[in-house]
């Protein structure tokens, strides 16, 4: 967990005290509607100093990052920003992420380009059904790609494999 | 004119056509594209959704190697474009040198004057009139502090370029409302559900046809159709192109249906009935 002074800094750096609550972010969230805790609600939760309900919701794994809320924002909040935190914080922090299959699909993804430094559809696509048991879900279309030619079928990879092993050691965790 | 090239992951696999069109064009133009050597992944959502460092490294890589060749960098992928302007743009970077390049989404290169120009005395097929809506989706325009977008509720240089080869543009409410991205992979419903309202403002607003810039939104729009189209009383039929592959016809690239060939929605019934083809 992140220490107290960790904390009030990542929060401060977010600035979710200069929220009004005018909802601007929630009206122009296309995914409002599917979220369990409304973007602006996350950011009045913030404020207030209550992170558990924030990390444990469906809301941070359903945003799209589409960026409507930080580009409407009048306080120039980047409340996608503050999704994308959670998220991190939440997967550091061993939160069990109330839609399982969003973070293992980025982790599936980080994985393919950790290997090659580019990711080859057909092998994430393979590796994320494979772990989601979801083995006979889009055969027809990944069918229909194959014969359209548009899953290469050899993985492109960089030469410098070296130096991507190293930007992912570099990391926090 | 050289600018480096950055394809991306998508361009060498399901938005091959994209990559293909746009090289179509950029010969007809006379702009020679390198590719950026031993270029990596940017890292999508993914590496933004899991650490902030891992993605800023993911993008200066790249950003490095741009640097180098000292040359603009094109970089067609909604999603790279995102992802590299952002590691550009981020506070605490350095303040810009005149040897910086620029990162140039395609339609930021595209509206430059002396490419408009190029086109526009090259077109060989205009579109008769072709009715399509630009659909720029989110990553193009927004945040405006990565992308520098002036106008990103109401972008117009998509409408542009399309007015430029003779489509008609047609004006609709939804040209940057998002289509669910890389949720279609784990979140299917919820991309259709997104799509589904897409495609009615389309239908409504009395589009023959959509054109995007992103690899993502082209997926989510072409490939799923049908089945979306499934769970709705009638059977949409609306081609999705790449706006490469309306300039590459317009300026009489005689292979394009070479590209149209990759898509799940064939354009030729529409294209045919316009006079196009």
């Amino acid at each position: 967990m992140l220490t107290d002074k960790e904390e009030v800094w990542e929060e401060k750096k977010w600035r979710v005290q200069e929220c009004y609550q005018c909802q601007k972010c929630s009206a122009g969230c296309p995914l409002a509607l599917e979220m369990d805790l409304k973007p602006h609600q996350i950011i009045h939760l913030l404020a207030l100093g209550q992170k558990e309900r924030p990390l444990a919701c469906r809301t941070i794994w359903i945003c799209a990052s589409c960026y409507t809320c930080s580009t409407r924002c009048p306080n120039d909040i980047d409340i996608a920003g503050v999704m994308d935190w959670l998220r991190q914080t939440a997967m550091k922090a061993g939160i069990k992420p109330a839609m399982a299959e969003v973070p293992l699909f980025h982790e599936t993804f980080l994985s393919c380009l950790r290997s090659q430094g580019r990711v080859h559809e057909l092998s994430l696509m393979a590796k994320y059904k494979l772990k989601t048991g979801r083995w006979f879900e889009d055969l027809k279309l990944g069918w229909h790609l194959w014969v359209k030619g548009k899953l290469k079928f050899w993985p492109g990879r960089v030469k410098n494999k070296k130096e991507i092993k190293e930007l992912f050691l570099k990391i926090k965790n | 004119m050289r600018i480096s090239y950055y394809p991306g992951c998508s361009l060498q696999g399901t938005a091959i056509e994209y990559d293909q069109s746009i090289k179509a064009v950029a010969k007809k133009l006379g702009i020679e594209l390198v590719e950026l050597p031993d270029w990596n992944c940017c890292g999508a959502s993914s590496a933004h959704a899991l650490d902030f460092t891992l993605a800023k490294n993911l993008a200066a890589r790249n950003l490095a190697l741009a640097q180098e060749q000292k040359l603009d960098l094109l970089v067609p992928c909604a999603a790279c474009y995102s992802r590299l302007r952002a590691a550009k743009e981020e506070e605490g970077a350095p303040p810009p040198t005149k040897d910086d390049f620029q990162i140039l989404n395609i339609l930021e290169l595209f509206n430059r004057e002396e490419i408009i120009k190029k086109i526009a005395s090259l077109i060989k097929n205009p579109l008769q009139g072709l009715k399509v809506v630009p659909y720029y989706g989110c990553l193009l325009v927004r945040p405006p502090r990565f992308t520098g977008a002036k106008n990103f509720e109401n972008p117009k240089e998509m409408d542009n370029l399309l007015k430029l080869i003779g489509a008609e543009v047609v004006p609709w409410s939804y040209k940057t409302d998002c289509c669910g991205g890389s949720l279609i992979l784990t979140q299917k419903d919820m991309v259709f559900r997104l799509v589904k309202k897409i495609f009615a403002q389309a239908l409504a607003a009395g589009a023959e046809a959509m054109a995007v810039a992103c690899p993502l939104c082209h997926s989510n729009l072409d490939t799923r159709q049908k089945e979306i189209a499934q769970g709705v009383d009638a059977a949409y039929e609306i081609p999705i192109f790449y706006i490469s592959e309306l300039i590459g016809l317009a300026l009489g690239d005689n292979d394009s249906r070479r590209w149209w060939k990759k898509h799940f929605i064939s354009p030729v019934k529409i294209l045919e009935k316009r006079a196009v083809i």
